[in-house]
């Protein structure tokens, strides 16, 4: 029994449509996050399963309860489930106490003060209670907005862009605490981001979005090694499109050689497609004969990315140890390390 | 610009000290024995003047929460009939000064009025026995609130609408019904906001003359002019003046107070666009209802009341002396308004050029003038002027044997002068908030493309500041149109405004003959309302 079910879910803001028939199941105790760029729809798809918004089609389950349909729409208030804003929105003329001591209003007294005292302990600030908002740090609050958020038990957490007030530094680490605290919870969790490494700290599943649509729901590893649309390729990593023909179902001709894939289904054998090539898949090697230009290099410190030219004027990345620096210009040696090809059609990648 | 810091400083510190001069006049007299009445005053119509005001701030207090704090949270949160007109509409008042509105509804109310009238045809002569005086302290209390919940529902609706969006979402994930989450979230955190717009009414409550003088509702304000045009004792009504000025500086106290917690409360988030929950059927008609209620009251009625006046009127009325009563009212507002102008530009100019703290300071002090009653400032003024135009006087006459007269206190430089001071804070404050949106990194990055001085100022500058200056010129303008206790006071002999005449007709009961120069205010009061309104919408968008 999934924790969280979308089925077919839309909505919209006055006639245009924001989220479009997006399927999504979260398991018991799973932490997901959607990831896209901004205006893809993700915050209002959060604000939607939390009742904030309301669905212009498709159903929304949580646990065993139907939370939304045609015919349904249960108040947000009713729906049991934890949120954290991306301002943390603490309620600035209470105290840290009683901001999370909000959501407790049916416990008993006894049991609420052991509950807040534990929260507030789980997050590692155990003596800040008395405090107001305006007197804790950004981490701090983010911290609070989430012992809040959890202290009722919630079925299940949504949280919205959690982490971009936060400076650099303090994101990962946090993300990966956060995670921590969830897991010794054991509750369900979406996230919404646009970034990238918050997502991958954080989530078990990360689905892509773009322009309403959910593009794949999938691993951190998957996503990187096997994304179902050219955006994600793009969105997820580094890396370039090269041009290449379908010789027969098990192998795809390019510039580089003819590459193992599986082909995406529908594939003809001669059909034009787009290869995905990581710039971990070339590896600069001096002893090598096949040579290309360097047209551009960045030095990454680990590391340096060159993209190179390939005959045809497509370019590709490759990377190479910090200490092989080659000035652009020149041509260096290159193998190649692909164990399987991502392959698109050449219609979509042209979006 | 910056090469002349002192100078700067000199020229801040000189406009500060003119333009605050009836503060300083007031402070002087702090420790004056009263004049010969104040003994008598003190002893009979004191307590009068201070029960009366302190009733008029109860009341016009919650008037003023009960009519703008519903209406601004029903149009933050909700959509219903007319909630895109009433948003704005809600504002319309801003345009009806208290003492026009005073008049429309003694004619409307009064024995021989449509109301009463109409009710005696009804029920008999009888009922007009039980029908209340409007004329009276529970009246005053129901105009003022009408007239000036705009400021309660100006500032609540933009703290209901901004940052505790968020705050309220958080309330009902964690379980908390609408009500639940009004009265323990929404509520709590736009208090401070509520305060500050009740405080301004409370303001513009005791600093008015016109309507409690109609009303015939004793207060300091009438008191002051009382003793001064009626008795000629000005050290008492100087010593009125003092106390007025305690309750105003209590008041300003509590709105900065206010405004400083707003700082906490306020957070620094942008909500979302506001999804407004549709009302429908009842509970919509209910809405409308709550927000349409204080327009009609506060604008509606007595505009159509002016209306009809000015249209029963419309042979008599529109003669020559009526031009002449709108030209000497226009110019005169304009004049001032270019003068505050001119008096803002280069106080904020120096603020922003010096880094000094003293001028940032001294700048602070010109906003002063908008807290002291028209009556007051009237008085506070004529004192020095008078003691000017006297030493003048002598020296001529002494020398030259040349009598200079009334040089200043019986000029339009009295009028003007007494204008700016009050209304300065009002152009500052539209020209500072234009100039801080011209950051100084534009500045500097003009100056690195080789951009002179006045390269800048016209090219960077002006452009951008187009709008705040005329906004600032409109806003004076308009206060300078509704002024009646200072044009009452300080204007020449023989000089006459619309407000003056309108303030004359309703004194001589002659109501109708009103409606006209009345009218005419409120029309001209109306534009800053728009802008307002306008620039709202911005926000909004």
């Amino acid at each position: 029994m999934p924790e969280l079910n979308l089925h077919q879910v839309q909505a919209s803001h006055q006639a245009h449509t924001v989220v479009n028939r997006i399927d999504l199941r979260l398991r018991e105790g799973e932490i997901g996050c959607l990831l896209g760029p901004s205006g893809c729809g993700k915050t209002t798809l959060l604000r939607t399963i939390a009742g904030l918004h309301a669905p212009s089609g498709g159903e929304i389950r949580i646990g065993e309860t139907l939370m939304a349909s045609d015919k349904v729409n249960v108040p947000t208030e009713k729906r049991k489930i934890g949120m954290v804003f991306q301002d943390y929105a603490l309620f600035p003329h209470m105290t840290v106490y009683d901001n999370i001591a909000f959501g407790l209003d049916k416990f008993p007294a006894a049991l609420k003060r052991e509950r807040i005292q534990q929260l507030l302990e789980l997050i590692g600030l155990p003596h800040v209670g008395d405090r107001y908002p305006h007197q804790l740090s950004g981490g701090q609050q983010q911290r609070i907005a989430l012992a809040r958020a959890l202290a009722p038990r919630p079925t299940m957490l949504l949280m919205d862009e959690p982490f971009s007030g936060l400076d650099v530094e303090l994101r990962e680490s946090l993300a990966r605490e956060v995670r921590g605290i969830l897991k010794s919870e054991g509750i369900s969790a979406l996230m919404v981001t646009h970034n990238q490494n918050e997502a991958f700290a954080m989530a078990d599943s990360v689905g892509v979005l773009k322009d309403g649509r959910l593009l794949q729901w999938d691993t951190p590893y998957n996503l990187y090694h096997q994304p179902l649309h050219p955006f994600i390729a793009d969105f997820i990593g580094q890396g370039s499109l090269i041009s290449g023909r379908v010789c027969d179902c098990r192998a795809v001709h390019t510039e580089l050689g003819l590459l193992k894939t599986h082909l995406p289904f529908g594939t003809e054998s001669g059909e034009e497609v787009s290869v995905l090539v990581r710039p971990d898949d070339i590896i600069h090697d001096d002893s090598s004969d096949w040579k290309l230009e360097v047209v551009n290099r960045a030095f990454r410190g680990s590391h340096f990315l060159f993209t190179l030219k390939l005959p045809s004027g497509e370019k590709v990345m490759c990377m190479s140890q910090s200490h092989h620096d080659h000035p652009v210009g020149s041509k260096i040696g290159i193998k190649l390390e692909m164990d399987h090809a991502v392959v698109f059609p050449k219609a979509l990648s042209g979006e | 610009m910056t090469k002349s810091p002192r100078l700067w400083l000199l020229i801040t510190i000189l406009i500060a000290l003119v333009m605050t001069t009836p503060i300083w006049v007031l402070v002087s007299f702090v420790f004056e024995s009263g004049g010969n009445n104040w003994q008598h005053l003190m002893d009979t119509l004191l307590p009068d003047y201070i029960l009366n005001s302190i009733l008029l701030m109860i009341g016009v207090a919650s008037g003023t929460l009960l009519l703008g704090v519903p209406a601004a949270w029903l149009i933050s949160h909700y959509r219903f009939v007319g909630s895109r007109w009433l948003h704005w509409a809600l504002l319309l008042p801003l345009a009806m000064p208290a003492y026009i509105s005073s008049y429309t509804y003694t004619g409307l109310l009064e024995f021989e009025g449509p109301v009463q009238s109409a009710l005696r045809e009804t029920f008999g002569n009888g009922i007009s026995l039980w029908f209340p005086e409007i004329r009276s302290v529970g009246g005053a209390i129901l105009l003022f609130s009408f007239v000036l919940y705009p400021y309660v529902y100006l500032l609540s609706r933009s703290a209901f609408g901004g940052a505790s969006q968020h705050a309220l979402e958080v309330s009902r994930t964690l379980g908390a019904g609408p009500y639940k989450s009004f009265l323990r979230i929404a509520l709590p955190m736009a208090r401070p906001a509520i305060i500050a717009g009740v405080t301004l009414a409370l303001m513009e409550t005791l600093a008015d003359f016109g309507a409690v003088q109609h009303f015939g509702v004793d207060t300091f304000t009438t008191g002051i002019y009382r003793t001064w045009s009626g008795l000629g004792d000005t050290s008492t009504a100087v010593q009125l003046s003092l106390v007025l000025l305690a309750f105003v500086g209590v008041l300003i106290l509590v709105e900065r107070w206010s405004r400083k917690q707003q700082r906490y409360f306020g957070g620094h988030a942008k909500g979302d666009a506001l999804e407004r929950v549709a009302l429908s059927g009842r509970r919509g008609m209910a809405a409308f209802a709550v927000c349409f209620l204080p327009i009609l009251f506060g604008f509606v009625v007595p505009s159509g009341q002016l209306l009809y006046w000015t249209v029963t009127t419309a042979e008599t009325g529109w003669n020559n002396e009526f031009f002449e009563l709108a030209w000497n009212s226009f110019s005169l507002a304009f004049i001032t308004a270019v003068v505050a102008v001119i008096l803002a530009v280069i106080l904020a100019y120096a603020k922003r050029i010096s880094a000094n703290k003293t001028v940032a300071q001294t700048v602070q002090l010109a906003h002063l003038g908008y807290a002291v009653p028209g009556t007051v400032l009237a008085i506070a003024i004529l004192i020095p002027l008078a003691w000017l135009d006297k030493t003048i006087d002598d020296f001529f006459f002494e020398n030259y044997q040349i009598s200079t007269g009334l040089l200043l206190s019986g000029t339009l430089f009295a009028l003007v002068f007494a204008y700016s001071v009050r209304f300065l804070s009002v152009s500052l404050q539209s020209v500072e908030s234009g100039l801080q949106r011209i950051k100084p990194s534009m500045d500097d990055s003009a100056r690195t493309l080789g951009a002179s001085s006045w390269n800048i100022l016209g090219r960077i500058h002006l452009p951008l500041m187009k709008t705040s200056l005329l906004t600032a010129l409109i806003l004076v303008f308009v206060e300078v149109l509704k002024e009646l206790p200072t044009t009452l006071i300080l204007r020449p002999f023989n000089f006459d405004t619309l407000s003056i005449r309108a303030y004359e007709m309703a004194a001589d009961e002659r109501l109708a003959d009103a409606g006209l120069p009345a009218l005419l205010i409120v029309l001209t009061g109306l534009i800053p309302v728009i802008i307002l309104s306008k620039l709202m919408d911005k926000s909004h968008a």
